[in-house]
C-alpha cells in the first residue's frame, strides 16, 4: 500500500504530459509508415518487408536533395516521387510475377528487395549516419522543456497527408478504382479497370507515403542503412494489432502503441521499452488475434 | 511395384552414404579454411533443415529462427562459463533453452497462419533479441560471451580435444543423426499430418486432428534442432553473441531453404552450401556488400525458381 502511495506521490506529472506529446508525434509518423504497409497489405495481398527500407531510402534522398539545393520541403517532395517511381518500378519488375502465387511469396520477394536495398544504401552511403537538418528551428517551452515546434509539425503534417489519402481513396476516381479492386479484383477487372496498374500504382503510393515519413522523421533520428528494420518492426506490431488491412485501425494502434512505449520510457531505457509494444502485440494475440481496433468479427 | 520401391532406395542409400563418405574425408585432403568453411556450412544446414520442417512439411514460414538458434548459443554458453566445461552439458543446456522459449513462442504464434504467424515470429525473435541485447549483465550485451572450447568424452572419460578436424567428424555425425530422425519423423504419421495441415488446414481439422495441438509440437520440434544448431556454432566459434539473435540469422535461414528446395530436409543444407559458397565468391568482386548480387539472385530464384535447387527431386527424396 505505501509503495502505491508513494508511486502516486511521487508520479512525474510533467514528464508524464511531455512524454503524452512525444508518444503522439512518433505516433502519427508511426501511423504515415504503418498505413502505407496496411494499404500495400489490404489491396494486394502483399506483406511488404522492403517498406523499411523504401522508408530510409526515402531518408537519405531529402539528405542529398537538402545538401543540393538546401530546402527541406522540396526535398520531401523530391523523395517521396523517387521513391514511389522506384517502388513503380520494383512492383513491376518482382511483384507483378507472383500476382496469383502463394502471398508468402510476396514476403520472401519482398525480403530479397529489402537486403538489396539495404546493402546498396550502405555501400552508396557509408555506414556513418547522416544528419537533416530541420526546417523550423523555434521552440516553445513545455514545462522544463524547451520543445521543438517541429515536431508538431511532423504531426500535423503526417495526418494531413494521411488525411489527404483517405479523402483520395473515398472520393477520388482512381480511389474507387482501388477500392474496388479489393473488393473483387475479377469484377474490376471485368468492368474495365486496369487491375494491374491499379496494383503498381498502390505500390507506389504506399513507398512514396514510406519515402515521405522517412525525411519527416530524418531530422529527429540520424538517418543509417539500418533504420529500416526498426521501423518496419513497429509498423508490422500496429498493423497486426490494428487488424490487417484497416487503415483506421492501423492508426489508431499507432498512437496507442507509441504513447505505451513513450510512457513506459519515463521508468525504463528506450531501448527496453519497445518490449512494451511486443507485449501489446502478444496481449492481442492472445485475446483478439483480429486486432483491436476492428468490430468483433460474427 | 515392390521392385520399384527398392530400386529406388538402392539409390537413395547408395546417394547419401556417397555424400556421408565424401563429407568424412573432405576435412583430411583440404585446406584449414576451407575445412572451418564446410563445417560452418553443416551448421547452418542443420538450423535451415530445423526450419523447414515448418516451411516444407507444415507450410508455416517462420521468420524467428533466430531466437532458437541465439539461445541455443547462450545456453551452451552459460553451461560452459557457470558450470564446468563439458559437451554434454553445453548440448543439454542450449536444447533445454530453445525448448522453453520454443514452447513460448509455439503457444502464441501457432494461434495465426500464413503471413500473421511469420510477422509473429519475427517479432518474437526481435523480443528475445532486445532481451539479450540490453541485460548486459547477465549476457554481455553488445559485446556477447566468450568462453573456452569443451573437450569431446563419453561419460567423463578419454576426454579428447577438438581439432578442427574431429570438430568437423562431430558436427557432420550431429547433422547426419538429425537429417535421419527428421525424415524418420516427417515419414511418420506426425509427419503426415503435418502434410495435411500443409495442404488442407480445415480439412485436417475436420477429419479431427487437434490441428493446433500439431503446429505447437512442429515449432518445438523445429526449435529444439535450430537450438541443436546454436550449440554447435557456440562449440565452434567459442563465443556467443546477440547478432546471432538478430533477425539476419532468421532471414538467411529462409533463404537456403528456398534455394535449396523446401520441403525436402536435404534440400536446405544444399542451399546453405550454395548460399555461402556464392558469398565467398562475391565477397571478392563486392567485398562487403556481396548481399547485392545474392539478393538479386535470390528474389530470380523466387520468381523463377520457386521448388529450389532441389526441387526437381522432392517427391523422390520424401519416398
Amino acid at each position: 500500500m505505501g509503495a502505491v502511495l508513494d508511486f502516486f506521490q511521487n508520479f512525474p506529472l510533467d514528464e508524464f504530459l511531455i512524454q503524452t506529446v512525444n508518444g503522439v508525434v512518433t505516433g502519427m509518423i508511426l501511423a504515415l509508415i504503418a498505413s502505407g504497409l496496411t494499404l500495400i497489405f489490404g489491396i494486394m495481398d502483399v506483406v511488404n518487408f522492403a517498406h523499411g527500407e523504401l522508408f530510409m531510402l526515402g531518408a537519405y534522398i531529402g539528405v542529398v536533395v537538402l545538401a543540393a539545393t538546401g530546402s527541406f520541403w522540396l526535398a520531401l517532395i523530391v523523395a517521396t516521387l523517387v521513391i514511389a517511381l522506384l517502388g513503380a518500378a520494383l512492383q513491376i519488375t518482382t511483384l507483378r510475377p507472383l500476382i496469383g502465387r502463394d502471398p508468402l511469396t510476396t514476403i520472401l520477394a519482398t525480403f530479397g528487395i529489402s537486403l538489396v536495398l539495404q546493402n546498396y544504401a550502405l555501400w552508396q552511403f557509408g555506414p556513418v549516419a547522416r544528419k537533416i537538418s530541420e526546417p523550423i528551428t523555434g521552440q516553445f517551452t513545455l514545462f522544463y522543456l524547451q520543445y521543438p515546434w517541429y515536431r508538431l509539425v511532423i504531426a500535423a503534417l503526417s495526418a494531413a497527408i494521411i488525411g489527404g489519402f483517405y479523402l483520395f481513396l473515398k472520393f477520388g476516381t482512381f480511389g474507387i478504382w482501388i477500392r474496388a479492386t479489393t473488393q473483387d479484383r475479377t469484377m474490376a477487372q471485368a468492368m474495365g479497370i486496369p487491375v494491374p496498374w491499379v496494383l503498381t500504382a498502390v505500390f507506389a503510393i504506399g513507398s512514396g507515403m514510406a519515402a515521405a515519413s522517412g525525411v519527416l522523421f530524418g531530422p529527429l533520428v540520424g538517418v543509417d542503412h539500418t533504420m529500416g528494420l526498426d521501423w518496419v518492426l513497429k509498423a508490422f506490431i500496429v498493423v497486426v494489432v490494428g487488424g490487417m488491412g484497416n487503415l483506421g485501425g492501423s492508426i489508431a494502434a499507432a498512437i496507442f502503441v507509441s504513447l505505451l512505449e513513450a510512457y513506459a520510457s519515463i521508468w525504463v531505457s528506450p531501448a527496453q521499452a519497445v518490449i512494451v509494444s511486443f507485449v501489446v502485440l502478444i496481449l492481442t494475440l492472445l485475446f483478439r488475434p483480429t486486432g483491436l481496433f476492428v468490430p468483433t468479427p460474427k | 511395384m515392390k521392385k520399384i520401391h527398392d530400386h529406388h532406395s538402392i539409390v537413395f542409400w547408395a546417394g547419401f552414404a556417397l555424400v556421408v563418405v565424401a563429407l568424412v574425408v573432405e576435412p583430411l585432403v583440404v585446406t584449414e579454411y576451407w575445412r572451418r568453411l564446410v563445417t560452418e556450412i553443416l551448421i547452418w544446414g542443420l538450423l535451415a533443415m530445423s526450419s523447414d520442417i515448418l516451411i516444407g512439411y507444415a507450410g508455416m514460414v517462420s521468420f524467428g529462427h533466430s531466437a532458437f538458434f541465439g539461445i541455443g548459443m547462450y545456453g551452451a554458453a552459460a553451461a560452459l562459463l557457470m558450470f564446468s566445461p563439458n559437451l554434454w552439458l553445453a548440448l543439454a543446456f542450449g536444447l533445454g533453452g530453445a525448448a522453453v522459449v520454443a514452447l513460448f513462442v509455439a503457444y502464441f504464434s501457432t494461434r495465426l497462419r500464413d503471413i500473421y504467424f511469420a510477422i509473429t515470429t519475427l517479432i518474437f525473435s526481435q523480443i528475445f533479441y532486445v532481451i539479450i541485447f540490453t541485460s548486459t549483465d547477465l549476457t554481455g550485451g553488445e559485446n556477447g560471451l566468450n568462453f573456452s572450447r569443451p573437450a569431446l568424452s563419453l561419460f567423463g572419460l578419454f576426454p579428447v580435444r577438438f581439432t578442427s578436424t574431429t570438430l568437423h567428424w562431430f558436427v557432420l555425425a550431429v547433422v547426419v543423426g538429425s537429417y535421419l530422425f527428421l525424415r524418420r519423423v516427417m515419414h511418420s504419421p506426425f509427419g503426415m499430418v503435418l502434410q495435411s495441415i500443409r495442404e488442407n488446414e480445415t480439412r485436417t481439422r475436420a477429419i479431427g486432428y487437434p490441428v493446433q495441438r500439431y503446429k505447437m509440437a512442429a515449432v518445438m520440434l523445429s526449435g529444439l534442432f535450430a537450438g541443436l544448431a546454436g550449440v554447435l556454432y557456440a562449440i565452434q566459434n567459442q563465443f556467443a553473441a546477440p547478432d546471432f539473435v538478430y533477425f539476419t540469422i532468421s532471414g538467411d535461414t529462409v533463404i537456403y531453404n528456398v534455394m535449396g528446395g523446401i520441403g525436402t530436409l536435404f534440400g536446405p543444407i544444399v542451399g546453405a552450401g550454395f548460399f555461402v559458397l556464392l558469398r565467398e565468391v562475391f565477397s571478392r568482386f563486392f567485398t562487403e556488400y556481396y548481399l547485392i548480387p545474392l539478393g538479386i539472385i535470390f528474389i530470380a530464384m523466387v520468381i523463377f525458381l520457386p521448388q529450389g535447387l532441389l526441387g526437381f527431386a522432392r517427391r523422390w527424396l520424401n519416398r
